[in-house]
C-alpha cells in the first residue's frame, strides 16, 4: 500500500522583520491510509505549521524553503492556488482549535455546510441541504432542521465544534486534520468530542492528524505518535514504544512532567528547566541541549541523526548514539 | 489545626440584561456555598467554565460584594449580610431564649488590612500584569500601598527578594511584562502576591495558560513557597490532575453550587457524587495501556444556562441516575463518610 502522506525534509521559514524564524527545519514523516496520528509539542514547536503546510495555509510571511509534500499522489509544494483550492475541504480538511472564532457569525450553520458541499460536488441547493442535515445527524446534534437554520451564537462550545467537525467531513475527506480541537472546551464535553471522532473514524475509516499538547489525548486516541520540538521532530514512534520505550531526553521530561490522577502518593513532579526556545536565535546543535539534563559536549555542536530503534521507532538524541556506539564497542571486544 | 477562612450560605448573584420589563432577572454564580480552609492547607476547587469557581475565589476575597452569606477570616467576619443563622462549635445552629435562630450583626469590614493577608494570583499572567509598568513597580506598588518599607533601598531590597524568592533575579526589576515569557510572566504574578507577606492567596487558575514543560515547575514553586512561608491556598483549576497533586482536600462545582467536598485521594478514588465520577473519568490518561481498559462515562448533552438553572438538583439533566425526586427537591450537602461531603439523593444507586 502506498502512503497517503508523505512528507519529506520539510523546511519552514517566517520572514518576519526581526529575521529569519525557522519554523521547520527538517520535518519528514509519512502516514497509511487510516492511520491516527498524533504531533504533540509546545507552543511554538512547530506542530501547527506542519498540517497547516499540508493544507497550503501557510500564511504569510511564512515560506516553505525546501522539501517536498506529497499527498495522496499530488506534490501539494508545486501546486497552484487554483489546484490546491480543489484538494482543500475535499480532499483534506481541518478542524481548527477555537470553535468561537472559526466559524463565520454572519451566516448561518445550515449556510456554511452547504458552501463546502456546493464548491467541490454538483449537488443542487436541496440536496445539499438534505447532505447538511444528514452531517448534523453524524456529529450527534440533535434537531438538524431548526439547527441549520441557526446562527453560531446560538450553539454552545461544544456544539460548534461538532458542527465544524460536519463541515470538515462534508465531502468524505481521505485525511481529517485536527488541530487541538478540545482545548478551547471543558472536559466533560472533550470527551464527547474525542469519541466522536473515534467513532466517525470507524465508519468513515478516514486518517486522522491529531495536533494537541495533551498526552493524555494521544494516549486514548492515536496509535502513532511524532514529538516535536523546537521545528524537528524529535522523536517518532508507536504509542507503546512513546510512552513505554521513551528514547529522546524531552519526551522523557514531559512524561514526567505531568501529574498522574492515578497515583496514589504524593509524587513531586519534575519539570523541565528553562524555557523554549528563542526560534529567532536557536542553538547550534541539538535544539533541547540547553535544557537537557544529559547534554553533553557534542550536543551543543551538532544536531544528532535520526537512530532506528525498531521499524517503526526512531529518536534523534545523541545518547542514543552513544549507547549504540558503546554497545558496538563491547561487542568487538569479546 | 484551626480554620482560617470560613464562607457559611455563599451566594453571588449577578443582574442580567434582557427579560421582561420590571423583572429582574439574575445569574447565580454562586448559590450557597459553605466551606472553610484550614490553616497551611490546600482546598481545590474544580469545576467547567461557568460553574462559579473563579467567582467563589473571588468573593472570598470581597473583590465582588457578596449578596449574602457570612465570610469569617481568621476567627472575625469580614462579610455578614445579616441572615445567615449561626452555628455553635459542634455545627448546631444557635438558638435564642425563645429558640429562634440568632443570626449575626450585619457587617462589612474596610478590606485594607485584610489585603497585606488575603492575596490573589490571576489567570492569566499576559492581561493581569500593567503593561507600562516595570516589573520592579508592579511588585513595588503594593509594598507602597501598604507602606511597608521606609526608605527606597528598603523596598527596593524588598522587590529584589521577592524576585529572587520566585526564581527570578535582580536585573529582572527593570524590565516590561512584554519582555518575559508566559511563565515568567507567572512568576512575576505571584511575586506581586508575595510582596505583602500574605497568610492566603487564592490561586485562580495560575498554571492553565502555560506549557505542560513549564506547569511543573510553576506548580513545584507553589508547593516550595507553601513549605516556606507557611500558606494557605485555595487553588482553582479545571484540571483535576493538577489539583489532586497540589491539594489537601477538593471541591468540586456544579452550576454554583458544590456537589462533593472530601480528601483529595478520597475524591479521586472513591468519589460518590455522580458528576464527580464523570468528571474523573473524562480526564484522558497518559498512559495508553490504562486508557484502552478504561471505560469512559461520556455526559450527554451541554451544561445548563446559569441564569434558568433546572429546578431541584442542577445536575438532573445530565444525570444518569435521575429520578422524579431529583427534580422536585433540592438534594443537601451531607456528611457520607467522616470528612466527605456530597450532595446527592440516589448515593446508594451510584456505583
Amino acid at each position: 500500500m502506498g502512503n497517503l502522506l508523505d512528507i519529506k525534509d520539510e523546511r519552514l521559514s517566517f520572514f518576519t522583520p526581526a529575521g529569519e524564524v525557522k519554523a521547520l527545519g527538517g520535518v519528514s514523516f509519512s502516514m497509511k491510509e487510516g492511520d491516527v496520528l498524533g504531533i504533540v509539542g509546545e507552543s511554538g514547536s512547530g506542530k501547527s505549521v506542519t498540517s497547516y503546510s499540508v493544507m497550503g495555509l501557510t500564511a504569510h510571511p511564512g515560506r516553505l524553503i525546501g522539501g517536498s509534500i506529497e499527498f495522496n499522489g499530488h506534490r501539494i509544494d508545486q501546486m497552484s492556488e487554483k489546484e490546491m483550492r480543489r484538494i482543500r475541504g475535499n480532499e483534506v480538511s481541518i478542524i481548527f482549535q477555537d470553535p468561537m472564532t472559526s466559524l463565520n457569525p454572519v451566516y448561518t450553520i445550515g449556510n456554511q455546510i452547504c458552501e463546502v458541499i456546493r464548491l467541490h460536488t454538483k449537488k443542487s441547493k436541496a440536496e445539499a441541504r438534505a447532505r447538511a442535515t444528514e452531517l448534523l445527524t453524524l456529529v450527534g446534534i440533535n434537531e438538524p432542521e431548526k439547527r441549520l437554520k441557526q446562527y453560531p451564537h446560538e450553539l454552545s462550545g461544544g456544539m460548534r465544534q461538532r458542527v465544524m467537525i460536519a463541515i470538515a467531513l462534508a465531502c468524505e475527506p481521505k485525511l481529517l486534520i485536527a488541530d487541538e480541537p478540545t482545548t478551547a472546551l471543558d472536559v466533560t464535553i472533550q470527551a464527547q468530542i474525542l469519541e466522536l471522532m473515534i467513532e466517525l473514524r470507524e465508519k468513515l475509516g478516514m486518517s486522522i492528524i491529531m495536533i494537541t499538547h495533551d498526552l493524555g489525548i494521544v494516549s486514548s486516541m492515536c496509535e502513532k505518535i511524532a514529538v516535536m520540538y523546537a521545528g524537528k521532530i524529535v522523536e517518532y514512534g508507536t504509542v507503546d514504544e512513546i510512552f513505554y520505550e521513551t528514547s529522546h531526553e524531552y519526551t522523557k521530561g514531559l512524561l514526567r512532567s505531568i501529574p498522574k490522577l492515578t497515583s496514589e502518593t504524593h509524587e513531586k513532579l519534575v519539570p523541565i528547566e528553562g524555557t523554549p526556545v528563542d526560534m529567532l536565535n536557536p542553538p547550534k546543535g541539538c535544539p533541547f541541549a540547553p535544557r537537557c539534563g544529559a547534554c553533553m559536549k557534542i550536543c551543543l555542536r551538532e544536531m544528532p541523526p535520526y537512530t532506528d530503534l525498531s521499524d517503526t521507532h526512531y529518536s534523534a538524541c545523541w545518547l542514543i548514539q552513544k549507547r549504540e556506539f558503546e554497545k558496538a564497542a563491547g561487542g568487538e571486544k569479546q | 489545626m484551626s480554620k482560617l477562612i470560613q464562607v457559611e450560605h455563599l451566594k453571588q448573584y449577578f443582574p442580567v440584561a434582557g427579560g421582561k420589563l420590571f423583572e429582574n432577572r439574575v445569574v447565580k454564580a454562586v448559590d450557597d456555598v459553605s466551606f472553610y480552609i484550614e490553616k497551611g492547607e490546600t482546598l481545590g476547587l474544580v469545576g467547567e467554565s461557568g460553574c462559579g469557581k473563579t467567582t467563589t475565589g473571588r468573593t472570598l476575597l470581597r473583590l465582588y460584594e457578596p449578596t449574602s452569606g457570612r465570610i469569617v477570616y481568621d476567627g472575625k467576619p469580614i462579610f455578614d449580610s445579616g441572615d445567615v443563622p449561626l452555628t455553635d462549635e459542634n455545627g448546631e445552629p444557635k438558638k435564642d431564649a425563645a429558640g429562634r435562630a440568632v443570626c449575626g450583626p450585619k457587617t462589612a469590614v474596610n478590606m485594607m488590612p485584610y489585603r497585606r493577608r488575603m492575596q490573589i494570583v490571576f489567570q492569566d499572567p499576559y492581561a493581569s500584569l500593567d503593561p507600562r509598568m516595570t516589573v520592579g513597580d508592579i511588585i513595588g506598588e503594593a509594598i507602597d500601598i501598604h507602606k511597608l518599607c521606609k526608605s527606597k533601598q528598603e523596598r527596593h531590597d524588598r522587590i529584589i527578594e521577592m524576585l529572587r524568592r520566585v526564581g527570578l533575579n535582580s536585573e529582572h526589576a527593570n524590565r516590561y511584562p512584554h519582555e518575559f515569557s508566559g511563565g515568567q510572566r507567572q512568576r512575576v504574578g505571584i511575586a506581586r502576591a508575595l510582596a505583602v507577606d500574605p497568610e492566603f492567596i487564592v490561586c485562580d487558575e495560575p498554571i492553565s495558560a502555560l506549557d505542560v514543560s513549564i506547569q511543573a515547575q510553576v506548580v513545584n514553586m507553589f508547593e516550595e513557597l507553601q513549605e516556606q512561608m507557611g500558606l494557605t491556598y485555595l487553588f482553582i483549576a479545571h484540571d483535576l490532575s493538577v489539583v489532586k497533586h497540589i491539594s489537601n482536600r477538593i471541591g468540586v462545582m456544579y452550576l454554583g453550587k458544590l456537589v462533593e467536598l472530601a480528601d483529595s485521594s478520597e475524591l479521586t478514588f472513591h468519589s460518590v457524587h455522580p458528576y464527580t465520577r464523570s468528571l474523573i473519568s473524562a480526564i484522558p490518561v497518559a498512559d495508553p495501556r490504562l486508557s484502552r481498559t478504561r471505560q469512559r462515562i461520556v455526559l450527554e448533552g451541554d451544561v445548563p444556562s446559569p441564569v434558568n438553572p433546572p429546578s431541584g438538583c442542577r445536575f438532573r439533566t445530565r444525570c444518569p441516575y435521575a429520578t422524579e425526586r431529583c427534580a422536585q427537591e433540592e438534594p443537601a450537602f451531607r456528611e457520607v463518610s467522616p470528612g466527605h461531603y456530597a450532595a446527592c439523593h440516589n448515593l446508594e444507586q451510584v456505583k
